[in-house]
C-alpha cells in the first residue's frame, strides 16, 4: 500500500536579518491512506512550517531549500504555481487554529461555502448551493438551513470551526491538514471536533495531518505520530509505540512532564529552554537538555535509523534520530 | 484548625450592556458574569477554580483581589470584610501586600521598558519594604527564589523565554511576602516542556513561603496536580466543590462528569466512557431558568427546568448544586479505565 503523502528530507529556512533560521531541517515522514497522522512538538519545533511547506505557502522570508514532497506520484516541489493551485484546496486542504480569523466576517456562510465550491469544482451556482448544505450536514451541523444564512459572528466557536472544516472539504480533498484545530476551543467543544475528525477519516477515507502540542489529543485520535523538536524529527511510529515504547529521550521526557487528569503523578520537568534556531546546538539539537547525552551527541548529528522493516507500508514505519537509542532503555510509567 | 483566608458568600457581579446614543446611553441587559458564587479557601491550601471560557472564573478572582467590587454578596479576607478593609487606606495597603496576582500571559504583564531587576524592585519600593543596598539584595534573593540567575536582573522581558518571564512575574508577586496568590492560568501560555518546571516551582514556593493559592484554570489535568480543593464553575455559578481526590474520584454533577470525560488522557490504551455534551454554553446575558445546566443535561427533570438548586453538602466536604445527584439519580462516573 502506497503512502498518501511522503515528505523526504524537507528543508525550509527563513532568511532573516538575525541570520538563517533553520525552521525545518531535514524532516521526513509518510502519511498513509485514511489515517490521522499527528505532528507533535512545542513552539518552534517546525510543525506549522512543515504544513506550510506541503502546501507551498511558506511566508517570506522563508523558502523551501531542499527535499521532496511526494503526493499522487508527483513531487509537489517541482510543480509550477498553476499546477500547485490545482492541488491546494482540491487535493490537500488546510484548517487553522482560529476559525474567527479564517472566515470572512462580511459574507454569509453560504456565500463562503459556495465560493469555495465553485473555485475548487466544476459545479454551477445552484449545484454549489446544494453541495454547501450537504457539506454542513457532513460536519454534523444541526439545522444547516439557518447556519447557511448566518454570518460568522452569529455562530459559536465550535460551529465556526465546523464551518471551516466544511469549507476545507469543498474540493473533496484527499489530505486535510489541521493546524491546532481545537486550541481556541473549550474542552467540551474540543471533544466534539475530535469526534468529527475521526468520523471524517472513517467515512470519507481522509488522511489527516493533525498538528498539535497536546499529547492528550494525540493519544485520543491519532493513528501515527511524528515527534518534532527544534526543526528536526525525533521519531515516528504508531501511536502505541510512541506512548508506550518511545525510542527518543525527548519523547520520554515530554510524556513524563505532562500532568494527567486520571492520576496524580510527580511531574518531571525538562530542564533548560527551547534552543534558538539561528544558532541551534551542534550535534543532536536536544543534547543540552538530554539526560542520556554523551560526547558524541554534542558533536555528530544523529541520522535516520529505521526500526523493523515495513517496505510495503502496510504498517506505520518506525524511525528514530538518536545515537543511543539501542543502548538506553526508556521507561514511561 | 486552619483559618479560612478567603471566603466568598453569594457574590454577584453583573456587567451592563448599553446602547449608546448621542447624548445618553441606555442599559439594555446585563451579562451575569458571576451570579451567586460561594467559595472558601482554607489557609495554606490551593483551591482550583475550573470551568470553560465565560464561566466567570477570572471575574471571581478579580473580586477576591479587590480589583472589582461585587454588586452584592460578601467577601471576607482573614475574617475581615473586604469592603471595610478597602475603605481604610492603611488596611487597604496592607491587603494589597497580602494578595498578589500572576496572570496568564507574561508577555503582556511585564513592562517592556523596565529591566527584570526594576520590575521585581517596584513593589518593594511602592510598599517601602527596602531601600538602598537592602533593596538590591532583596531583589537578587527573589530572583534566586524562582531559580533565575543574578545576570537576569539587567535583562529586559523581550530577552527572556516565556518560562523565564513567568518566573519574573512570580518573583514580583512574592516581593511583598503575600499570604494569598491568585494564579490566573499561570501555565496556559507556556510550552509543554516548560509547564512542569513552573508548576513544580509553584508547589515548592507554596511550602516554603506558606502561601495559599487560588488557582484558576480550564485545564483539569494541572488542577489535579496542584490543588487541594476544586470548585467547578458553570455560567457564573459554582456547581460542585470538593477536595481534589474526592472530586476526581467521585464527580457528582453531570457537568463535572462531562468535563472530566472530555479531557484527553495522554495514553492511547486508555478507553473511556465518553459523554460528549451536545450544544454550546448558553449566553450569560440570558441564562436558562431553573438549573443553568438543564439545557445540556441528560438527567434533567421538570424540577430542574423550573427551580434553581443551591450548593448542598452530600458528605466528605463534597458540595454539589444539583437536584438529581443527591438522590442517587445520576450514575457515578469513574476516570478509572480499562486498558486494552
Amino acid at each position: 500500500m502506497e503512502p498518501t503523502l511522503q515528505v523526504e528530507s524537507l528543508r525550509t529556512y527563513f532568511y532573516t536579518e538575525a541570520g538563517v533560521v533553520k525552521a525545518v531541517d531535514d524532516v521526513g515522514f509518510s502519511v498513509r491512506p485514511s489515517t490521522i497522522h499527528a505532528l507533535v512538538g512545542e513552539s518552534g519545533s517546525g510543525k506549522t512550517v512543515t504544513a506550510q511547506s506541503i502546501l507551498r505557502i511558506v511566508p517570506k522570508p522563508g523558502r523551501i531549500v531542499g527535499g521532496r514532497i511526494v503526493f499522487e506520484g508527483r513531487n509537489l516541489l517541482d510543480l509550477g504555481e498553476r499546477q500547485m493551485r490545482m492541488v491546494r484546496g482540491r487535493r490537500i486542504s488546510l484548517i487553522q487554529q482560529d476559525p474567527t480569523a479564517t472566515l470572512d466576517p462580511m459574507f454569509t456562510i453560504q456565500d463562503q461555502l459556495v465560493e469555495a465550491i465553485m473555485v475548487t469544482t466544476e459545479l454551477d451556482r445552484e449545484q454549489a448551493k446544494k453541495k454547501a448544505r450537504k457539506l454542513l450536514e457532513d460536519v454534523k451541523i444541526p439545522g444547516p438551513e439557518n447556519v447557511l444564512k448566518s454570518y460568522p459572528h452569529q455562530l459559536s466557536g465550535g460551529m465556526r470551526q465546523r464551518v471551516a472544516i466544511a469549507r476545507a472539504l469543498a474540493g473533496n480533498p484527499k489530505v486535510l491538514i489541521a493546524d491546532e484545530p481545537t486550541t481556541a476551543l473549550d474542552v467540551t467543544i474540543q471533544a466534539q471536533i475530535l469526534e468529527l475528525m475521526r468520523s471524517l477519516r472513517d467515512e470519507y477515507g481522509l488522511s489527516i495531518i493533525l498538528i498539535t502540542h497536546d499529547l492528550g489529543i494525540v493519544a485520543q485520535v491519532a493513528d501515527e505520530v511524528t515527534v518534532m523538536y527544534a526543526g528536526k524529527v525525533c521519531e515516528s511510529g504508531s501511536v502505541d509505540d510512541i506512548f508506550h515504547s518511545p525510542l527518543h529521550p525527548y519523547t520520554q521526557a515530554l510524556l513524563l512532564s505532562v500532568p494527567r487528569v486520571d492520576k496524580r503523578v510527580r511531574l518531571r520537568a525538562i530542564p533548560g529552554n527551547i534552543p534558538d534556531l539561528v544558532q541551534p546546538p551542534q550535534g543532536c539539537r536536544f543534547h543540552p537538555r538530554c539526560p542520556y547525552a554523551v560526547e558524541r551527541c554534542s558533536q555528530e548529528e544523529p541520522g535516520l535509523e529505521k526500526v523493523g522493516s515495513q517496505a510495503d507500508h502496510t504498517l506505520p514505519s518506525r524511525s528514530v534520530y538518536c545515537h543511543r537509542f539501542r543502548e538506553i532503555k526508556l521507561e514511561v510509567v | 484548625m486552619p483559618q479560612d483566608i478567603l471566603e466568598l458568600k453569594d457574590v454577584k457581579k453583573y456587567y451592563p450592556l448599553t446602547e449608546r446614543y448621542t447624548f445618553r446611553s441606555r442599559v439594555t441587559a446585563y451579562v451575569k458574569a458571576v451570579d451567586g458564587v460561594s467559595l472558601t479557601l482554607p489557609e495554606q491550601s490551593t483551591v482550583g477554580l475550573v470551568g470553560e471560557s465565560g464561566c466567570g472564573k477570572t471575574t471571581t478572582a478579580k473580586i477576591a483581589a479587590g480589583l472589582i467590587r461585587p454588586d452584592s454578596g460578601s467577601v471576607k479576607f482573614m475574617g475581615a470584610d473586604l469592603s471595610e478593609i478597602l475603605g481604610d487606606s492603611g488596611s487597604a495597603k496592607q491587603f494589597r501586600r497580602s494578595v498578589q496576582l500572576v496572570y496568564q500571559n507574561p508577555y503582556s504583564s511585564l513592562d517592556p521598558m523596565m529591566t527584570v531587576g526594576d520590575i521585581v524592585k517596584e513593589p518593594l519600593i511602592i510598599h517601602g519594604l527596602a531601600r538602598g543596598r537592602e533593596l538590591e539584595e532583596a531583589m537578587y534573593s527573589l530572583l534566586r527564589k524562582v531559580n533565575l540567575e543574578d545576570y537576569h536582573a539587567l535583562r529586559y522581558p523581550h530577552e527572556l523565554s516565556g518560562g523565564q518571564r513567568q518566573r519574573v512575574c512570580i518573583a514580583r508577586a512574592l516581593a511583598t511576602q503575600p499570604k494569598l496568590v491568585l494564579l490566573d492560568e499561570p501555565v496556559s501560555s507556556l510550552d509543554l516542556s516548560i509547564r512542569a518546571q513552573i508548576l513544580n516551582l509553584l508547589v515548592e514556593l507554596k511550602e516554603r513561603e506558606r502561601l495559599s493559592y487560588l488557582y484558576i484554570s480550564h485545564d483539569l489535568a494541572t488542577v489535579r496536580q496542584m490543588c487541594d480543593y476544586v470548585a467547578v464553575m458553570y455560567l457564573g455559578r459554582v456547581v460542585e466543590y470538593a477536595p481534589t481526590d474526592e472530586l476526581f474520584n467521585n464527580p457528582m454533577h453531570p457537568y463535572t462528569q462531562a468535563l472530566l470525560s472530555a479531557i484527553p488522557i495522554p495514553d492511547p490504551r486508555v478507553k473511556r466512557k465518553r459523554m460528549v455534551l451536545e450544544g454550546d454554553v448558553p449566553n450569560p446575558v440570558n441564562p436558562p431558568e431553573g438549573c443553568r445546566f438543564h439545557t445540556r443535561c441528560r438527567y434533567a427533570s421538570q424540577l430542574c427546568r423550573e427551580r434553581d438548586q443551591k450548593l448542598i453538602e452530600v458528605g466528605n466536604q463534597h458540595w454539589v448544586a444539583c437536584w438529581v445527584a443527591p438522590t442517587g439519580g445520576i450514575p457515578s462516573y469513574s476516570l478509572e479505565y480499562t486498558r486494552e
